[in-house]
C-alpha cells in the first residue's frame, strides 16, 4: 500500500481554488415558493453576480421543545429546483395577447377611441368574438407592453361592468397562505370591482367535508412535529413521504421513539417503506377497514370492558350521550329520528332559541340541557356556550348518561341500513334501549346517540327484553355489516389483522391517553363517498379520546394550506376595508354548472345508494338539487342572475323599494314568481354567462380543472377531445335544457411566470415576479411559524409582483371610470346563509318556496340580499388604502375584537395615502401590506390576541385570556421574520395551543379549554339529525362502496377491444411536481423519465403486450392522454397512476386520434381524463355545521371514481 | 510526519453516515448538489450525488456488476492487493482503448426541450408543446434513460428484477420480491465514498487525483487532468465521470469549500430527511493494506479495526505526532460516526468487497414486515407483536449482506437487532405496554445496555444540525501557498481578483 499519499502540499493544491470560486456569492436573502403547497418551507436564496443561483434551506427555525426533534432543515427537490425557472427558457419576461384578439383591438380603438365601446364593438359581434376564442391554446403569442394591455383588461372589465354586471367577472387563485399578499392582490381587485372570486379548496377535493359534519371546522390538523408525539401512527391515503417531504422526518424518527406506523394504500408507497406493516387495501374502500375497526374498539373498549377514559371523553367531548327521537317507520318499527329539542318539553318550550337547544339524561335520568349548543351560541345570553356539564338551565353539575341499556323503558326495534351490495339498500333490524318521553306534542320514544352507535356497529348486548334482530354472531360473521369478516370483501384484508390493529390502538391510546393519530389525505378524500371514509376514521379516534390530544387525532393534509393571519388578511383581501359583503363562489358548484358539466348526467341515485329514495334531495339530477340549494340559500350562485344586477335593482327602484330589506323583499318576489331567474337555472342563456376570467398563482385551465376538456370546449370555445353524451335532458325538474354554449368567457387573463397550460391557452399572459422576486407572508398547518417571501432581487425582465399588477390595473380601471362612470353606484349582492352567523340557525327543517312550501324570506329561506355600493372612480384610491371598515373591529368564527387606536396610531406612524379629505394607511407597497397583517393579526400581534380571548371569554362564560396574558407584548414585524421566523401566537380563531413550547394539534382549546366546536351540540359529532343526512342513510358512520365502473359511465363513447384494458385512474400528488409545478423544469424531467408516465401493473401490461417506456395511449369519454408506461408489481392490478399533475405544455406528443377537422390532436393532462362529480348531499345548509362558508361548505369536485381504457401506440408519435 | 508509535499512523478523516432507515428517497440532496457542481456543459450527466431505489439498477445502469466493470481492487493468489482493472503492465495499453468503460448508454444522453416554442409558435391550428431535444446535439431525441430511470420502480420486472445483488439470493427469494407479500423497496444515496484505499487515485495515470491530507478528500486536479479517464474504470462505484466539454475527470469533492468553513456539504445540508452525519474518524493507516485483504466476510469488522479511538492517549498523541490539530482531535472525540461505525456497530461500508475502504457508511434500514396471501385475502406473516421481528422483514438480509457486508449476514442482523431493540426500550418507557423482561432481553440479545439505546435513540431521533455535523472549519491559513512571507495575508488581499478561466481541453 505504497502508492496512495495524503496531500498535503499547498503548492499543488492551488487549484482548487477553481472550486471555492464557484461557491462563493455575493448575498443570501430569505424566501419561500409560493407554490400551491402546504410546505412553507423556509429558504435562503443566494444572489452571485446579481443573478439568483441556487437556493438552500434556512436551518434557523427556533426550536420550542428540545425533546422534539427541530423544524430544520425543511425544502424537498421540487423547491430547490425553483432557481431553474428564473432565468429559464420557459420564463414568462414579457406581456403577451394572442395576435387574433390584438390586431382586433389595436383596430376598434383606434376606430372608436373610447376603450370601453372598442371592447364592447369586439364582443357584440360574434364572430370576432369566436375568433380569438377558436384560437385559444394554438400558438400565434404576440408581445406586447404593459402601456396597451392594462387598459384593454380594464376595458373589458368595465364594459363587462358595464353591460352584464361585475358578477361575470371571475377570479380564481388558491389556497392564498403560501402567498397571501399576491392572492389578496387580485381579490381585493376583483372584490372592489364587484367581481367573484372561486374556492379552491373544496374544488381540489382536498376540503374533508367529515371535518364541517363532525366539527363545524373547515379543518384543523396537528402540526408536524406533533407526529413525534405519537406512539400508533395509521397513514391512510397519505404518501407522507412523497408529498410531505420536509415533514416526513417526523414520522419516521417517531418510530425511533416507540411509534408503530401502519401504512394503509393499495400500492407500496414510498412511504409504505418506513412502515411497520403495509396493509394493501383496495383503493377507495377504506371506509370498510375502518367501520370494523370501530366495530372492535366499541365491542372490547366499551362494552365487554369499560375504559374510563374513554368513557368519560365521549360524555364530554361528544354527541354520544345527547338524546335522539326513535320514529316510528312504516314497517312497525322505528327508525333514527332527530335529536330531541327542548322546544318540545313542557319545562323549556319557551326556551330561547329551544329549537337549537338539545338534551340529555342525567346518570340519575333526569332531563339536562346541556351548555355549549348552537341554542346558547346564539342567545342573547352570553356565557352559556360552553362544555361544562352543567344544566343551563339549572346551573347544576350533572353526569351525562351515555347509554339507556340500564335505564330502558322499552327495547325497540330500529332499522338500519347496509349500502354494501349494489343496488338498494339492505334494510336490517336491531334492538335499541328507549325511554319514554312526553312532549307537548305527546309520547316520544328517545334514545342515545351512542346507542344507536354501537346498534349501527352490529355490537350486540344484552338488553333484556325483546333481544331479536340482526346481529352478527361473532367478529367471523361476514352476513353483517361491519365485522371484521365482513370487511374483507371489500378491502380484501384479514379480519384478523382488523382485530390485531383495533386491539393495539385501543391499547395505546388507553395507555397513552390518547397519542394515536391517522394521518390522511387525497388517497381517500378524492373519492366519491370520502365524507364516510373520513367519518369511519374519526370515529375510531373519538372513540378512543385521540381527537385534541397532542399525539393523537386526526391530521388531514392535502391542500388546506392554513392562512393564520386570517382575521386581519380577509378584509384586504376581499376589499371588506370598502365593501361588503364579498361575492365568494363555491367552485364547484360553479365549474360544474358553468362549464357545462351538468349536461352529461345523468341522474345521481345510480352512483349513490340512499336510504329515502323520494327525498326531494335524495333524487334526481345534481343541477337540480344546485339549483334546490341556491333557491334556499345554502349555496352562492354566481353570476347571480340570468340578468344584470343593475337591471334587477333598478326594477326594485321602479317598484318604490328603498330600503335593503323592501329590495330583499322585491327580489324574493320577483323570484317566486320566476320573473328572475337564477344563471344556475338556465346556464346556457347568454344572459347567464361568466364573461371574464382573472387566473392567478394557479393553474385554472389544466392542473385544477377537472373536466379540462369541458373547459376548453363550454368555457374557452376552442378545440377540445370530449367525447361525451350529452344525457340531462329530459331528467330535469327546474334547469332549463337550451342548446349548449360554447366559448362562454369573452376574456382570460392569465398572471404567470411560466407558460403553463393555463397561460399557454389565455389571452392575455401579464408576466409575474416569482416568488424570489417579490415580498410576501406564507403559513402553513404543518408547522408553526409565520415567514416571508422576499425579492432577492428585482422582478426580472418586464415582470411585476402580483400586486403591482393588479394596482396598476386598479389604476389604469379608475383612470377610465372617471371618464366613463364617474359616479358610484349600486350593486345587488347575494350571500348564503353562513356558518358562524345567526344564519346557522336560519332553517331547522327544509322547506321550500319554489314548491309552495314557505314563502322567500331573505336571510331565512333563501340567501340573505344585499346593496353595496361601488366606487370605480375611486378604485385605485380604495385598493391602496386599508380602508374605514377596517378600523371598526375585525373578527373571525363571530368572535370580534377592536383595533381602532391601533389603526389611528398605524395611520400617524406609517406611510398613508390621503383623499377626498381623508387619511388612511398605505396598502401601495407589497411589503406595506405584509406588515398591516402582521399588526392587525392576533397570532402576530400579543396584544389582540389578549382581546381576542377576552372576547372568547365572553362568549363562553370561561376566562381564556391566560393563554394571551404572558405574550401581551409580542409584536411580529415583517422585518423581525426576515431575521428569523417568529412561532404564532395561540389565538380563539384556530384551536390548537402553542404556549409554553406546546406542539401544536387541533382541538386542544375544545378539550383543555372547553370551548365549544362549532356545531349543533357544541361537540364532536357521530350523529348528524338533518333530515337530508337521515334521507342519504349517512345520519351515522357507515359504508358505500366506491360506485362501479357502470354507474359512473366514463366509457360509453369508448371502444374496448382486446388490444385495450380498463383500469380504475388514479391522480395522487407526484414526486417530481407541487401539481403542475415543477413537473416542467428541467430538473425535475431529469430525475422522473422526461415526462410524467402512466404507471401500470407488470401483469396489466403484459395482457396488452406493453413493455416499460412504451408510448401508451389512456383515454374515456372526457378525453385522451398520451404517455409512456412505468410498469411494476407495486401498483396493483386493474388501477393506473398518473401522478397529479401534469401540463400538456412539454413533451406531450399528438396522439393517434384526430381532430374533427383532420388536424393532429395533441395529448391533453391529466385532466383530460376526469369531470367533476358532486355529492348533493354537501349542498344543504342553513342548518349549525351545515351551513356555507367559502372553502369550508359544498361538494367537492371528486375525481378519483373515473375509469380509463389503455392502449399501446401502434407507432411512434408525432410532435 | 509520521508517527510510528506501536506501529500506528494515525489520519483524520472526514467521513459520513447515511442512516437509510431515515432515508424518504426525496433527492432533494442530488438537487442541492446539481444547483451548485454539475450544472453546466460538459456535467448535465453528471450526478455526484444521486439515490437509487433499491431493488434496482442504479446509476450508471448496473454500476454494481463488477464482474462487468471490474473497478475497485482484488486480491491476487500471491495475498498482494492489485487493482481489478489493470496491472500496472497493461495500464498504458488500456490509456487508449478501455472495454470497462462506461459509455453514453450506461449514463443517459442529457436532454432539454425546445421551450421557446410555447412562446413563438405562429398561430395554426395544433397546440405547440416543447419537443425533447438532446443536450449534445441539439437534435430531437427519444428519451430511453435518465439518471434516475427506476426510481419507486420495486417490483419492476425489468429494473428490480435486474438489481445484482439479487444473486445472492436463490431463485425462490428472488420471485417473492416481486409479489405483494414481499416486496420491499428502500433508497440507497450515493456519493464518492471518499475511500482510504481509493482505487481511481490508484489508476490515474497523471497523478492528477490525490487525497486531502488534512480530511481524506480525494480530488482530480483540473489543471493536471488528462482525460485518461481511468479513474473512471478504477473506481467501482462508478463515481467518477468524465466532463466532455472540458475533456477532465470530476467527482465529487464533498463540498470542500463549505468544509473548509465550517458548512455541511450542500447533499448533507439539503437533507430533508436528516439522514446525513458527519464527523471525524481517526485511523491507521498502517492498518489499510491488511483491511484490504482480508477474506470477504471479514472486511467489516477489519475496516473497523483500522479506526482508533480517539480517547486513547496513545492515539492522541500519535494524531498530534502527524499534525492533526487540536480542533480536528476534538471533533474526532464528539463524531457521530465514531459512534454509528465503531462504538454501536450500526453503519456499515457500502460494497467492501470491492476492498477501496468507502469512509462513508451506512445504518440499514428497517422495512416493513412479510404479509402472506391465502385465497386473494392479504394477511400479515408472523408474529403478533407491536413491531415486527427482523427474520420477517420484507427485505432478505442476505440482499441487505449483499450491499453491506460482502455477504456476511450477522453483521447485518446484528445492527438491525439493534435498531429494533431501540425502538422496543423507547417505547416501554413512553408508553407501558411492553413486557419489560421481553425489552430487556431484546437489548441483552442486541448487546445495548439501556443507556445505549437512549444515546442511538437520541442521535438518530433528536439530533439538530450541529450534532449531526461535527466538523471544525479548515484552518486555512496553514495550508496556502504564495510568494510572500506570509500567503494566507497575501491570499487575503488578492484573492478574487483577475478573470476565473475554466478549464481547458488539453490543458
Amino acid at each position: 500500500m505504497t502508492w496512495i499519499q495524503d496531500l498535503f502540499s499547498p503548492e499543488s493544491r492551488s487549484w482548487e481554488q477553481f472550486y471555492r470560486n464557484r461557491w462563493a456569492h455575493d448575498k443570501v436573502v430569505r424566501s419561500t415558493h409560493g407554490v400551491n403547497c402546504t410546505g412553507g418551507c423556509s429558504w435562503n436564496v443566494y444572489v452571485k453576480q446579481g443573478l439568483i443561483s441556487w437556493e438552500y434551506q434556512a436551518l434557523d427555525y427556533p426550536q420550542f421543545d428540545l425533546k422534539i426533534p427541530s423544524y430544520e432543515p425543511r425544502g424537498c427537490q421540487r423547491g430547490i429546483s425553483n432557481s431553474w425557472y428564473i432565468y429559464s427558457p420557459l420564463r414568462v419576461k414579457y406581456p403577451y395577447v394572442r395576435g387574433a384578439l390584438l390586431d382586433l383591438w389595436r383596430e376598434a380603438l383606434a376606430s372608436h377611441g373610447d376603450p370601453i365601446a372598442a371592447w364592447g364593438s369586439l364582443v357584440g359581434d360574434p364572430v370576432k368574438r369566436a375568433s380569438w376564442q377558436k384560437a385559444r391554446g394554438m400558438g400565434g403569442f404576440r408581445r406586447v407592453s404593459w402601456a396597451e394591455v392594462l387598459p384593454m383588461v380594464a376595458a373589458a372589465n368595465l364594459h363587462t361592468a358595464q353591460k352584464h354586471g361585475p358578477d361575470r367577472i371571475i377570479g380564481f387563485s388558491p389556497i392564498p397562505a403560501m402567498s397571501m399578499i399576491s392572492y389578496a392582490a387580485g381579490s381585493r381587485y376583483l372584490q372592489l370591482l364587484g367581481g367573484v372570486n372561486l374556492s379552491f379548496y373544496d374544488w381540489y377535493c382536498d376540503l374533508p367535508p367529515a371535518s364541517p359534519e363532525v366539527w363545524g371546522e373547515q379543518t384543523d390538523v396537528g402540526e408536524s412535529a406533533d407526529w413525534f408525539n405519537s406512539l400508533f401512527i395509521a397513514v391512510v391515503g397519505s404518501n407522507v413521504l412523497m408529498t410531505r417531504t420536509p415533514d416526513a422526518h417526523f414520522l419516521v424518527e417517531a418510530r425511533h421513539r416507540g411509534a408503530k406506523v401502519v401504512v394503509f394504500s393499495p400500492d407500496f408507497s414510498q412511504t409504505s417503506k418506513v412502515a411497520d406493516e403495509w396493509v394493501p387495501l383496495h383503493q377507495g374502500q377504506d371506509g370498510a377497514f375502518w367501520m370494523a375497526m370501530g366495530h372492535v374498539l366499541l365491542r372490547e373498549f366499551h362494552v365487554d370492558r369499560k375504559v374510563p377514559y374513554f368513557d368519560d371523553y365521549l360524555r364530554r367531548f361528544t354527541d354520544a350521550p345527547f338524546l335522539v327521537e326513535l320514529e316510528p317507520d312504516d314497517a312497525g318499527g322505528y327508525c333514527a329520528g332527530s335529536m330531541l329539542r327542548s322546544s318540545l318539553l313542557e319545562d323549556s318550550k319557551d326556551e330561547e332559541l329551544g329549537e337549537w337547544k338539545l338534551l340529555v339524561f342525567d346518570e340519575d335520568l333526569t332531563i339536562r340541557m346541556p351548555q355549549g349548543t348552537m341554542g346558547q351560541r346564539w342567545q342573547k345570553k352570553k356565557g352559556q356556550w360552553n362544555l361544562e356539564s352543567r344544566d343551563a338551565k339549572t346551573g347544576e353539575e350533572y353526569t351525562p348518561l351515555l347509554t339507556l341499556a340500564d335505564a330502558s323503558d322499552e327495547v325497540v326495534r330500529v332499522s338500519f341500513d347496509d349500502f354494501g351490495e349494489p343496488g338498494p339498500a339492505r334494510r336490517i333490524m336491531r334492538t335499541v334501549p328507549a325511554r319514554r318521553v312526553e312532549t307537548t306534542d305527546g309520547t316520544r320514544l328517545v334514545t342515545t346517540a351512542f346507542d344507536l352507535l354501537l346498534a349501527q356497529y352490529g355490537v350486540a348486548r344484552d338488553l333484556g327484553g325483546d333481544t331479536t334482530g340482526e346481529w352478527p354472531a361473532s367478529y367471523d360473521d361476514a352476513s353483517q355489516p361491519f365485522t371484521p369478516a365482513w370487511q374483507e370483501q371489500f378491502t380484501g384484508v384479514a379480519a384478523a389483522d382488523v382485530i390485531r390493529l383495533a386491539r393495539q390502538w385501543g391499547e395505546t391510546a388507553e395507555k397513552s391517553k390518547g397519542r394515536c393519530m391517522i394521518i390522511i389525505g387525497a388517497g381517500v378524500n378524492h373519492w366519491y363517498h370520502n365524507n364516510l371514509i373520513y367519518r369511519a376514521c374519526i370515529t375510531a379516534l373519538m372513540l378512543t379520546g385521540c381527537i385534541g390530544r397532542n399525539g393523537g387525532g386526526w391530521n388531514h393534509y392535502v391542500g388546506q394550506e392554513k392562512l393564520v393571519p386570517v382575521s386581519s388578511w380577509a378584509p384586504i383581501a376581499f376589499g371588506q376595508d370598502w365593501s361588503a359583503p364579498p361575492r365568494l363562489q363555491n367552485g364547484p358548484s360553479f365549474h360544474y354548472m358553468h362549464s357545462s358539466q351538468w349536461r352529461y348526467e345523468r341522474p345521481f341515485q345510480e352512483v349513490c345508494p340512499v336510504t329515502d329514495r323520494e327525498h326531494p334531495m335524495a333524487r334526481g339530477h345534481v343541477a337540480d338539487r344546485q339549483v334546490t340549494a341556491v333557491r334556499n340559500g345554502w349555496l352562492p350562485c354566481f353570476p347571480q342572475f340570468d340578468r344584470p344586477n343593475h337591471e334587477v335593482l333598478a326594477g326594485a327602484r321602479e317598484a318604490g323599494a328603498s330600503t335593503p330589506e323592501e329590495v330583499g323583499s322585491y327580489v324574493a318576489d320577483q323570484l317566486k314568481r320566476r320573473d328572475l331567474r337564477f344563471s344556475m337555472e338556465d346556464p346556457d342563456n347568454p344572459g347567464s354567462w361568466p364573461r371574464v376570467w382573472f387566473i392567478w398563482r394557479g393553474n385554472a385551465l389544466q392542473a385544477s380543472a377537472k373536466g379540462h376538456e369541458y373547459f376548453l370546449k363550454h368555457y374557452l370555445g376552442t378545440k377540445n377531445a370530449l367525447k361525451a353524451n350529452q344525457e340531462a335532458e329530459g331528467t330535469l325538474e327546474d334547469v332549463i335544457w337550451r342548446e349548449a354554449a360554447e366559448g362562454k368567457f369573452d376574456l382570460i387573463v392569465d398572471l404567470n411566470f411560466r407558460m403553463d397550460t393555463s397561460a399557454l391557452y389565455s389571452d392575455v399572459v401579464l408576466p409575474t415576479a416569482s416568488w424570489y422576486e417579490k415580498d410576501d407572508l406564507n403559513t402553513t398547518d404543518l408547522h408553526s411559524f409565520i415567514h416571508p417571501l422576499q425579492a432577492a432581487v428585482t422582478p426580472c425582465w418586464e415582470s411585476k409582483t402580483d400586486w403591482q399588477i393588479f394596482r396598476e390595473l386598479a389604476w389604469h380601471t379608475q383612470e377610465i371610470a372617471a371618464r366613463s362612470m364617474p359616479e358610484p353606484f349600486e350593486d345587488l349582492v347575494l350571500t348564503p346563509l353562513q356558518h358562524d352567523t345567526p344564519g346557522e340557525i336560519a332553517q331547522p327543517t327544509v322547506k321550500s318556496w319554489a314548491k309552495g312550501e314557505c314563502e322567500p324570506i331573505p336571510g331565512k329561506t333563501m340567501a340573505n340580499v344585499s346593496v353595496v355600493s361601488r366606487d370605480y372612480a375611486n378604485l385605485y384610491n380604495r385598493f391602496v388604502s386599508l380602508g374605514p371598515k377596517f378600523r371598526a373591529g375585525l373578527a373571525h368564527h363571530g368572535t370580534k375584537y377592536a383595533v381602532e387606536d391601533l389603526y389611528d396610531a398605524y395611520t400617524d406612524d406609517r406611510p398613508k395615502e390621503s383623499w377626498n379629505g381623508s387619511d388612511y394607511p398605505s396598502l401601495r407597497e407589497d411589503r406595506w401590506v405584509c406588515d398591516a397583517i402582521l399588526h392587525f393579526a392576533p397570532e402576530s400581534n400579543g396584544e389582540l390576541a389578549w382581546r381576542a380571548f377576552q372576547s372568547e371569554s365572553e362568549k363562553t362564560g370561561r376566562d381564556h385570556s391566560h393563554l394571551a396574558a404572558d405574550t401581551r407584548e409580542v409584536r411580529y414585524t415583517f422585518d423581525d421574520i426576515v431575521r428569523q421566523p417568529r412561532r404564532i401566537l395561540t389565538s380563539p380563531f384556530w384551536t390548537g395551543i402553542t404556549k409554553n413550547g406546546r406542539c401544536y394539534t387541533g382541538f386542544a382549546q375544545n378539550v383543555e379549554e372547553l370551548i365549544p366546536w362549532r356545531t349543533l351540540t357544541g361537540r364532536q359529532h357521530f350523529y348528524l339529525d338533518h333530515e337530508v343526512y337521515r334521507a342519504f342513510g349517512e345520519h351515522m358512520p357507515t359504508f358505500k362502496p366506491r360506485p362501479d365502473q357502470e354507474a359512473i359511465g366514463d366509457l360509453e363513447n369508448t371502444r374496448v377491444d382486446h388490444r385495450s384494458l380498463v383500469l380504475n385512474y388514479l391522480t395522487p400528488h407526484g414526486k417530481w411536481h407541487i401539481h403542475s409545478t415543477y413537473g416542467d423544469t428541467l430538473r425535475m424531467e431529469t430525475l422522473s423519465r422526461g415526462i410524467e408516465p402512466f404507471w401500470m401493473n407488470d401483469r396489466d401490461a403484459g395482457l396488452l403486450g406493453i413493455r416499460d417506456n412504451d408510448w401508451v395511449e389512456v383515454l374515456n369519454d372526457h378525453g385522451i392522454v398520451i404517455s409512456r408506461a412505468c410498469v411494476s408489481a407495486r401498483i396493483p392490478r386493474g388501477m393506473c397512476f398518473v401522478y397529479h399533475a401534469t401540463d400538456r405544455t412539454v413533451g406531450v406528443p399528438f396522439t393517434s386520434e384526430k381532430a374533427p377537422d383532420g388536424s393532429r390532436r395533441r395529448g391533453g393532462g391529466h385532466n383530460s381524463l376526469t369531470r367533476a362529480r358532486l355529492k348533493p348531499i354537501f349542498m344543504i345548509g342553513g342548518y349549525a355545521q351545515f351551513s356555507y362558508s367559502f372553502n369550508y361548505w359544498g361538494p367537492p369536485g371528486v375525481n378519483r371514481d373515473t375509469y380509463v381504457v389503455v392502449r399501446k401506440t401502434e407507432r411512434m408519435p408525432e410532435w | 510526519m509520521v508517527s510510528r508509535d506501536r506501529g500506528m499512523d494515525v489520519r483524520a478523516h472526514a467521513s459520513m453516515v447515511f442512516h437509510l432507515d431515515k432515508c424518504i428517497g426525496c433527492h432533494t440532496c442530488s438537487l442541492a448538489c446539481k444547483n451548485l457542481w454539475t450544472d453546466r456543459p460538459g456535467a448535465e450527466y453528471m450526478w455526484w450525488n444521486n439515490v437509487e431505489t433499491k431493488p434496482g439498477t442504479g446509476y450508471p445502469t448496473r454500476w454494481e456488476d463488477n464482474e462487468e466493470w471490474r473497478g475497485g481492487w482484488e486480491v491476487a493468489g500471491n495475498q498482494s492487493l492489485g487493482l481489478r482493472a489493470q496491472g500496472k503492465l497493461s495500464a498504458l495499453f488500456k490509456l487508449f482503448y478501455n472495454a470497462n468503460q462506461p459509455g453514453l448508454d450506461d449514463y443517459y444522453e442529457p436532454w432539454t426541450y425546445k421551450y421557446g416554442d410555447l412562446f413563438d409558435a405562429p398561430a395554426g391550428n395544433e397546440q405547440p408543446s416543447a419537443r425533447p431535444v438532446s443536450q449534445i446535439t441539439g437534435e430531437p431525441i427519444n428519451i430511453e434513460a435518465g439518471p434516475n430511470w427506476d426510481d419507486d420502480l420495486s417490483g419492476s420486472p425489468i429494473y428490480a428484477a435486474g438489481d445484482p445483488n439479487l444473486e445472492s439470493l436463490d431463485p425462490h427469494e428472488r420471485e417473492a420480491l416481486f409479489a405483494i407479500e414481499r416486496m420491499t423497496m428502500m433508497y440507497l444515496p450515493r456519493i464518492c465514498n471518499h475511500c482510504v484505499n481509493p482505487s481511481c487515485v490508484a489508476s490515474c495515470p497523471s497523478g492528477a487525483m490525490y487525497k486531502r491530507g488534512e480530511d481524506g478528500i480525494v480530488l482530480v486536479n483540473q489543471d493536471q487532468c488528462r482525460g485518461w479517464r481511468a479513474c473512471v474504470v478504477g473506481c467501482p462505484y462508478k463515481k467518477v465521470y468524465y466532463n466532455w466539454k472540458t475533456g477532465k475527470a470530476e467527482k465529487c469533492i464533498l463540498c470542500y469549500p463549505r468544509l473548509e468553513t465550517g458548512q455541511a456539504p450542500a447533499c448533507f445540508h439539503a437533507c430533508v430527511g436528516r439522514i446525513r452525519y458527519m464527523g471525524v474518524l481517526l485511523y491507521d493507516a498502517t492498518r489499510m493494506e491488511q483491511a484490504a485483504k482480508v477474506p470477504a466476510e471479514a472486511l467489516v469488522e477489519a475496516q473497523r479495526a483500522m479506526l482508533l479511538d480517539p480517547f486513547d492517549p496513545v492515539v492522541i498523541a500519535g494524531a498530534e505526532a502527524n499534525g492533526i490539530s487540536s480542533e480536528m482531535i476534538a471533533a474526532a472525540q464528539a463524531s457521530p460516526i465514531y459512534k454509528f461505525v465503531k462504538e454501536w456497530e450500526l453503519a456499515l461500508p457500502l460494497h467492501p468487497e470491492f476492498r477501496t475502504l468507502p469512509m462513508l457508511y451506512y445504518v440499514p434500514p428497517l422495512v416493513p414486515v412479510m404479509g402472506r396471501l391465502v385465497e386473494g385475502v392479504y394477511g400479515k406473516a408472523g408474529s403478533d407483536g407491536i413491531f415486527g421481528a427482523i427474520d420477517e422483514a420484507r427485505v432478505p438480509l442476505k440482499y441487505l449482506a449483499s450491499l453491506f457486508s460482502a455477504g456476511n449476514v450477522d453483521v447485518v442482523r446484528s445492527a438491525l437487532r439493534r435498531l429494533m431493540a431501540v425502538r422496543w426500550h423507547r417505547r416501554s418507557l413512553e408508553v407501558n405496554d411492553v413486557d419489560p423482561a421481553l425489552v430487556q432481553r431484546m437489548l441483552r440479545e442486541a448487546k445495548l445496555t439501556p443507556e445505549d439505546a437512549d444515546a442511538i435513540y437520541k442521535l438518530t431521533a433528536l439530533a439538530n444540525l450541529d450534532e449531526r455535523y461535527v466538523m471544525p472549519p479548515i484552518q486555512r491559513e496553514e495550508a496556502m501557498a504564495g510568494e510572500g512571507t506570509d500567503p494566507a495575508e497575501e491570499m487575503r488581499q488578492t484573492s478574487g481578483f483577475g478573470t476565473t478561466l475554466p478549464p481547458r481541453r488539453g490543458a
